[in-house]
Order: C-alpha cells, then sequence, then structure tokens
C-alpha cells in the first residue's frame, strides 16, 4: 500500500514538472508582459531595463528553473498587472470559484440523477421526451450563450435575479469569503451555477439513463420482479444502485473539470474566482498568475485521480490480489 | 423547432409583464446620493504613480488630486495649484502656488514639502510616470505655498504633463514605507497598492479589487461638496453582462458601451447615451524607409513610392468605414491628431472621396501585377480595430494590393511595431499633453535615444528632426505654432501615417444623470448632477 502511495506520488510530481514546461512553454507566445505594464510614453530604454529586471531575457531554462525553485519553496512572486502577491491572489479567489462548482456540481447530481431515473422508467412519456430534449440544449449551447440567455431573461427581462457579481459576502474564519450567508450572495449563486452545471447535468442525467436501461434488462432484476418486490424497491432499491458507481467515479472526475471550466461562467458573470483571475491575467500577460494558475489546477487534478486511484485500490480487492499475485 | 415555439410565448410575456415593473424600477432606483459605476476593468492599483494606465487614473481622480487638471474642452485648470508660471528670471524654473487650507483625508495638511516629495516618487525608477518628468532635475519648497520645479533647460509646456501627477502625503508615505512606487522584482505588496490618503473629494472605504470599490464623499474637500456622496464603482469585462448590468437597474453608469449597442440602449426608456470624442486617433502606419519589406512578394519597398502612398489614401474610404463598420460612431479625419490638440487646423483635417480608378493607375503603374504584404492589426484595443483592417483589406484589393491581415491580441501586435517586425500596421495615438510635439517625439522623429520609439514608419527625416527637437525649449509659443505648422505640412506632404478617424467614446446612464464625456475617458463622478 505504502509502495504504491509513493510511486503514485512521484509519478504526479513528474506530470506537475511537465504542466509547468508545457504552461512555461506556451507563455512565450502569449506576449511581451513589458508592453502591458508600462505607458506609451516608456522609452525602449527603460523597456529593456525593466525586461531585465524581471528576467525576461534570460534563457528559457534559466527561467523554468527558477520558477520550479521559487514554487518549491511556495514562491510565486508577483502579479505583473495587480502588483500583488500571486499565491495570496489566488487564495483569495479560490473560495468563490469552490462555492461556485459546489453548488453547480451538487445540483448536476442531484437533478441529474433524478432526471435520469424519470426518463429511464417512463420512456414514452411527454415529459421525459421534454427533459431529453433541452438536456440537449445542455450539450450543444455554448455555456457563454447559456450565461447571457439567462441573464436576459431573469435579470433584466423578470429582474428576479442580479446579472453579476457575488453578492455580499462574510468573512469567515481562515480568510475564506462565503456568499452563502447572505440572500443577495445566494440569489447570485443561482445563474452562474445553473450555466456551469447544465453540462455536467445532462452528462450525469444520461449516464443514468443508459446505465439504469441497461440494469432493468438484466436478470437479477427479473428475478426480484419474480420475488413479487414493488417497482419502488426493485428501482431503487436494486437498479439505482447498480448504476451509482459508474456515476461517482465520473462525478469524481468532472468536479476538476467544474473548477477548470468555471472561466468562462465567471468571465459571463463577473464572478470574482480563480478563473476571471486567469482570464484578466492572460490579457495582460501577466506571467506569474498565469504559470501559477496552471500549477493549481494540475494539483487539483492530480490529487483527484490520486484520490480516485486510492479508492479503487481499497475498493477493488482484485487490484490488490493481483499486484500481490504479480510480486512472486 | 418545438423548443422556439415553446418559448416564445414565454418570452413575450415576460416583456410585457415586467415593462411595467422595469419602468417603475428605473425611476425610484437612483437614489440621490450613491451612484453605481461599471467599465471594463479595474484599476490596476491604487498607488498613484505605479501605473500609467487609463482606468488607474480615472479612478484614482477621484482619490488623489493633481496640480492641474484637463477640463471637458482640453483646456488646463486649477486643481490643488492655483496658479503657475515660468520663472521671470530664470526659463528653466516652474513655479507652483499651491491652494490653501488643502487637507488630506487623515487630516494633516497638504504643504510644499507634499509636492516636493511627490516629484521625487513620481521620477523614482519604478514609478510607471517617470517618462513625463525626464526633463525634471529636482524639486524646492520655496515656502509652504510655492514649489520650484528646475528644469534641464526651457520647458514652456511641461506643465502639461503634470495632468495626472498625484500629490501623496509624505508623513503617510513614510510612515507606512511607501516612499517608492512597487517594485515589480520584489515579491512583497506595496501598502500603497490598497491604501490611500489624497486629497480627493472622496475616500477609499472599502476595496475589493476586480470585485467593487466603495468611495464616500470627504467632508473637509476645499471645494463645493459634490451631490454624489457615494461611488461603487464595479469592473464588468463582458461587454453583454455590462449592458444588462445597466437595463436591470444594477449600475447607473456604464463605460465602455458597445458600439453596437448604442443606439438600441439610446432608444431604451429610463436610459441615455452620451457620446463624445476621444483624444485617441486610429491611423495605419507602412515602413517607408526599408530597402525591403519583411513580407511583401516584392524585391524592393512598394511604401517607399510616393505614388503607392498616395494610392493607398485614395483607396481609403473613411466615410464608410464610419457608417458601416463604427455605426456613426467617429470623426473620420485625414490628420494624426485629435482636433482639441495644439497644432489641429481644418485643412488638415481634410479629406477627399476615394478615387479607385486613380489609385489603381498608380499602383499599376510601378507593379503591373500588383504586390502583396502583410497587415497586422489589433484585435482587443481600440473599437472595432480588426473591423476597420478588414474594411480597408477590401478597399486595398480593389487596387491591385493583396494584404495579408494578421490580427491578433495587444500584447503581441504592439512589440512588432517596438521591434520593426511589421511593414504595415494599425496604432491608435492618444495625446495627454494636448500637443502636437508629443505626436512628433514618439511617431514622426528619428528612432535614437529618447525618440521615436513608435515610428513604426521608419520615418526619417533630419529636417523634420531638428525642428521637433527646437520645440521643446522653444518659449515664443507663437513661433512655436510656426514651427509645428511647418512640420506638419512637410508630414503631410510625405504621409509616413495614413489616419483613419478619431474615436468617439459613449457612456450610457439613467435619464436623470448627467455626466459629459470627458476626452480623456477620465469621467469626474464629484461632477454628475441629477435631474433633467
Amino acid at each position: 500500500m505504502l509502495a504504491f502511495i509513493i510511486r503514485r506520488i512521484v509519478q504526479s510530481t513528474v506530470v506537475m514538472l511537465v504542466v509547468a514546461l508545457v504552461a512555461f512553454a506556451l507563455f512565450r507566445y502569449v506576449g511581451d508582459p513589458i508592453a502591458a505594464m508600462v505607458g506609451q510614453e516608456t522609452s525602449l530604454e527603460d523597456r529593456e531595463a525593466l525586461r531585465t529586471l524581471l528576467g525576461l531575457n534570460d534563457p528559457f531554462v534559466t527561467q523554468f528553473i527558477r520558477f520550479v525553485g521559487n514554487a518549491i519553496q511556495g514562491e510565486f512572486g508577483i502579479s505583473y498587472r495587480l502588483q500583488q502577491p500571486v499565491l495570496a491572489l489566488i487564495l483569495e479567489r479560490l473560495p468563490a470559484t469552490l462555492e461556485l462548482a459546489f453548488v453547480s456540481g451538487l445540483a448536476a447530481l442531484v437533478f441529474g440523477i433524478a432526471a435520469g431515473v424519470y426518463t429511464a422508467l417512463r420512456r414514452d412519456g411527454v415529459l421525459s421526451n421534454t427533459i431529453m430534449a433541452v438536456s440537449l440544449i445542455g450539450v450543444s449551447l455554448p455555456t457563454f450563450l447559456i450565461g447571457i440567455l439567462l441573464i436576459w431573461v431573469f435579470a433584466v427581462e423578470l429582474q428576479w435575479l442580479p446579472s453579476f457579481g457575488r453578492g455580499d459576502v462574510v468573512a469567515l474564519p481562515g480568510g475564506w469569503d462565503t456568499g452563502f450567508l447572505t440572500s443577495s450572495g445566494r440569489k447570485s449563486l443561482i445563474l452562474p451555477a445553473i450555466t456551469l452545471g447544465l453540462f455536467q447535468m445532462t452528462l450525469i442525467m444520461r449516464l443514468v439513463r443508459a446505465e439504469m436501461l441497461e440494469v432493468l434488462r438484466t436478470d437479477y432484476i427479473k428475478f426480484a420482479r419474480a420475488r413479487g418486490l414493488s417497482n419502488r424497491a426493485v428501482h431503487f432499491g436494486h437498479a439505482l444502485k447498480n448504476t451509482l458507481v459508474p456515476v461517482i467515479t465520473i462525478t469524481g472526475l468532472q468536479l476538476g473539470a467544474i473548477i477548470a471550466f468555471a472561466i468562462i461562467t465567471e468571465t459571463v458573470f463577473q464572478w470574482p474566482g480563480v478563473g476571471a483571475l486567469f482570464i484578466n491575467s492572460v490579457r495582460a500577460v501577466d506571467v506569474p498568475v498565469m504559470s501559477a494558475y496552471l500549477v493549481f489546477i494540475a494539483l487539483i487534478f492530480v490529487v483527484i485521480n490520486l484520490i480516485v486511484d486510492l479508492l479503487y485500490y481499497a475498493v477493488d480487492p482484485r487490484l490488490r490480489v493481483e499486484r500481490s499475485a504479480a510480486r512472486h | 423547432m418545438n423548443r422556439r415555439s415553446a418559448l416564445k410565448p414565454l418570452a413575450v410575456t415576460a416583456t410585457l409583464a415586467t415593462t411595467a415593473l422595469a419602468l417603475l424600477m428605473t425611476s425610484s432606483m437612483v437614489s440621490a446620493e450613491t451612484l453605481r459605476w461599471a467599465r471594463v476593468t479595474d484599476a490596476l492599483t491604487l498607488d498613484p504613480h505605479s501605473q500609467n494606465e487609463g482606468p488607474t487614473g480615472a479612478l484614482l481622480h477621484h482619490i488623489y488630486e493633481t496640480l492641474v487638471q484637463r477640463d471637458l474642452d482640453g483646456s488646463l485648470q486649477p486643481r490643488l495649484a492655483t496658479e503657475w508660471s515660468i520663472h521671470p528670471d530664470d526659463p528653466t524654473i516652474w513655479i507652483f502656488k499651491l491652494r490653501e487650507g488643502v487637507t488630506f483625508h487623515d487630516g494633516s495638511a497638504m504643504t510644499a514639502e507634499d509636492v516636493v516629495f511627490s516629484f521625487e516618487r513620481v521620477r523614482h525608477e519604478n514609478s510607471g510616470f517617470r517618462a513625463l518628468h525626464t526633463a525634471v532635475t529636482g524639486a524646492t519648497a520655496v515656502d509652504d505655498l510655492t514649489v520650484h520645479v528646475q528644469m534641464a533647460g526651457p520647458s514652456p509646456l511641461y506643465v502639461q504633463n503634470l495632468t495626472n501627477f498625484f500629490i501623496m502625503d509624505s508623513g503617510w508615505a513614510a510612515a507606512n514605507d511607501v516612499v517608492v512606487p512597487q517594485n515589480f522584482a520584489a515579491g512583497e505588496e506595496n501598502f500603497a497598492v490598497r491604501n490611500t490618503n489624497g486629497t480627493g473629494p472622496y475616500t477609499l472605504v472599502s476595496r475589493d479589487p476586480e470585485v467593487r470599490t466603495v468611495m464616500a464623499r470627504f467632508e473637509n474637500h476645499w471645494d463645493a461638496a459634490p451631490q454624489v456622496t457615494e461611488i461603487i464603482y464595479t469592473p464588468i469585462a463582458e461587454a453583454a453582462t455590462r449592458v444588462a448590468a445597466l437595463l436591470s437597474g444594477e449600475v447607473d453608469v456604464v463605460q465602455d458601451v458597445p458600439v453596437q449597442d448604442i443606439q438600441r440602449l439610446d432608444e431604451t426608456d429610463g436610459i441615455k447615451v452620451t457620446t463624445g470624442p476621444e483624444n485617441r486617433n486610429i491611423f495605419f502606419g507602412y515602413d517607408v524607409s526599408s530597402e525591403k519589406l519583411i513580407s511583401a512578394n516584392v524585391d524592393d519597398n512598394p511604401f517607399s513610392h510616393a505614388e503607392i502612398r498616395e494610392a493607398m489614401a485614395l483607396a481609403l474610404d473613411r466615410d464608410a468605414i464610419q457608417q458601416v463598420v463604427m455605426r456613426g460612431q467617429s470623426q473620420p479625419s485625414a490628420a494624426p491628431l485629435p482636433p482639441f490638440v495644439n497644432g489641429w487646423t481644418e485643412a488638415l483635417n481634410a479629406y477627399g472621396a476615394p478615387d479607385y480608378a486613380r489609385a489603381a493607375e498608380l499602383v499599376s503603374a510601378i507593379y503591373p501585377d500588383g504586390f502583396s504584404v502583410d497587415m497586422h492589426c489589433p484585435n482587443d484595443r481600440y473599437l472595432n480595430d480588426e473591423a476597420i483592417c478588414q474594411a480597408y483589406v477590401g478597399m486595398l484589393g480593389r487596387i491591385g494590393i493583396t494584404a495579408n491581415l494578421v490580427s491578433q491580441t495587444r500584447s503581441l501586435h504592439f512589440p512588432l511595431i517596438e521591434n520593426w517586425e511589421t511593414d504595415f500596421y494599425l496604432l491608435g495615438w492618444g495625446v495627454p499633453t494636448f500637443d502636437s510635439a508629443y505626436v512628433f517625439d514618439f511617431l514622426l522623429h528619428t528612432r535614437e535615444e529618447g525618440f521615436g520609439s513608435y515610428n513604426g514608419s521608419r520615418y526619417s527625416n533630419a529636417e523634420v528632426d531638428a525642428k521637433i527637437e527646437s520645440l521643446s525649449t522653444m518659449t515664443d509659443l507663437e513661433a512655436r505654432n510656426g514651427v509645428i505648422a511647418e512640420i506638419w505640412a512637410q508630414v503631410a506632404a510625405d504621409r509616413p501615417l495614413l489616419n483613419v478617424h478619431n474615436q468617439l467614446l459613449a457612456y450610457a446612464m439613467r435619464d436623470n444623470i448627467n455626466l459629459a464625456v470627458h476626452p480623456e475617458n477620465q469621467p469626474n463622478m464629484a461632477r454628475v448632477t441629477f435631474g433633467n
């Protein structure tokens, strides 16, 4: 077990390094940070001096090694654009993104499973067909368009919900600002959470529906019915339970995707999270923030994968048997 | 089909049901005191000497103040300085008389010491504004309300550089360890990035960068109290969301209104749009002096021929660009100079109708098969920048010039001009000093130490250079204006730049708010009045 964990951690570290390297290589094509930092009056000599001061003239390898060296010590430098320490900046924005991801992930899971079960059981119902048709919108419309449509209907026309921002936040101990505790904060969450979660919800719904249809055809369901169990017990006690295994796996992996895809939703709704921070940083070629953000996202994916792997190891006895057999 | 027919009645009902509600809300929404202001980006920092950047300056003008300020018509008005003049015995000294009874937000009095300190700070190598103050060698406090600024040589127009020079409290700066602006290579945040102590009409209440900045009226301000008592400033990056926030009544004033939304907003009940010229010209530049171009398919440099430059001017249909691309939101002009800048004339501004037949003749006389060249264009910097380039590519196509459009983000575009890696490009230029010399220094003087950093045309004329250099020390303003006119005459004949238009600015706001467009795009909310 310990050897397995150590091996996985070593692999994860390599993945992180590769991500950092690729990210760093890409920054050379984003543009010149100096152009975004100084006014138009600045002389070419002063621009060159600033470039040297920031180490942008150093060879690629030197810059990369310096970045990795500093990152290991938790030192990500200072934002060129906002002049604040990068790590503090990301940690400050993280609660907004995590709360949004949590709410939209949870909503996607609850509504996705409910709708998936319903459409599997009532395959030809009017409501089922409507849900299936609407879910097509969820997968086919781009996120920003869904967001703008929602803003138009619920903020501009109906004026029920705010069109942008996070509302009022309450500071919790530990530097966590939460929007859950104010009514404006909760209202502000609704539209971005729907926008962000719609795709995941559709995915889960279709997955549950397909799995459910599959399971309902199996023998043990027939036996269960033959035993005279109620529909309710068959559907929820036997069928649904067995469809949930792949759903949990997918949900775990999608959580990382929700955090990463929050970029577009956050931009449309001016949601003050790390995704919006990243987009603004790309526009200004704020290299310290971009590199730290990408490493951070890689870290999230790596950690989630690590946990999933460990769960498999714990849950699936066959994995353990195969490994111990291989050792002999 | 099903989806559309199902949604349509819903949307219509929603519209009808809420129009009345929306009307009710907009009339009661604006309380007489709080103003909610949105624009595309936030200020980058609150340090008054760190970043020379538009939105940063616009916000800081509410908290900090300058010695002189730019009025809506472009003229200089007193602010913290009541009088300014060149020393009668020494043309290298500027004298500033300071306003009496000005206090900083923490209660300490503003004196000449603070102004001298601010001159030192703004000239520090970490300052983003130091290029505007290179002619200064030092500042001294003569008495509590008089400051002498020593220049390296006579600088009759230096005061024009001071409209974004904010005065900081020397005692506060020393106490908080912010005597110099942020150093980007250092790992720490400067205290002044998020904390302020200015003399301006508003004090900082709270600041959440890129989320919300709240300012409240400063009751001990020296000037008449503004009607707006509280400002809530929110950046909203997405254009559609910004407009939606105004329509839904969540903000009161929106800057950076998308060109395509102006007309629709203006027709919306309860909302009005004011427009005005911005201090910014949009023009094409091309390499006029290299032997050979980087991207052309011919062996010489087509732009070095006066006939080709004339043909390109004849092919530019400015009115079409104004009507089709800009939807009326521009002032077509032949002069690469905004109209309120010293040196602008009707004659420079005038342009003729396009003449494609004549232009095609001029091109085919030198290049019977025409030629092709890359055109570089930014796509996120000016109003409809990429669309302007596309329109001109089509016009050039009619006279035998194939322009291959390369449009990219600003941080990739501008280095091409700085590094002379583009043959043909679009650029916009504002003139913060409101004097032609600023255009000459950066765009038309031969590139050398301190000059021509944006001379992407590689224009070089020794005679013009000598005249440009003479401008900076001429104290006889009439003679100086004569030289400016001579330079413009030469430039108009040589055509190193091909101007398209001046940009217009548009602010959208609730009907009962009065706010005029500022030529530097620095709206002053202290001047907002309510009522129709």
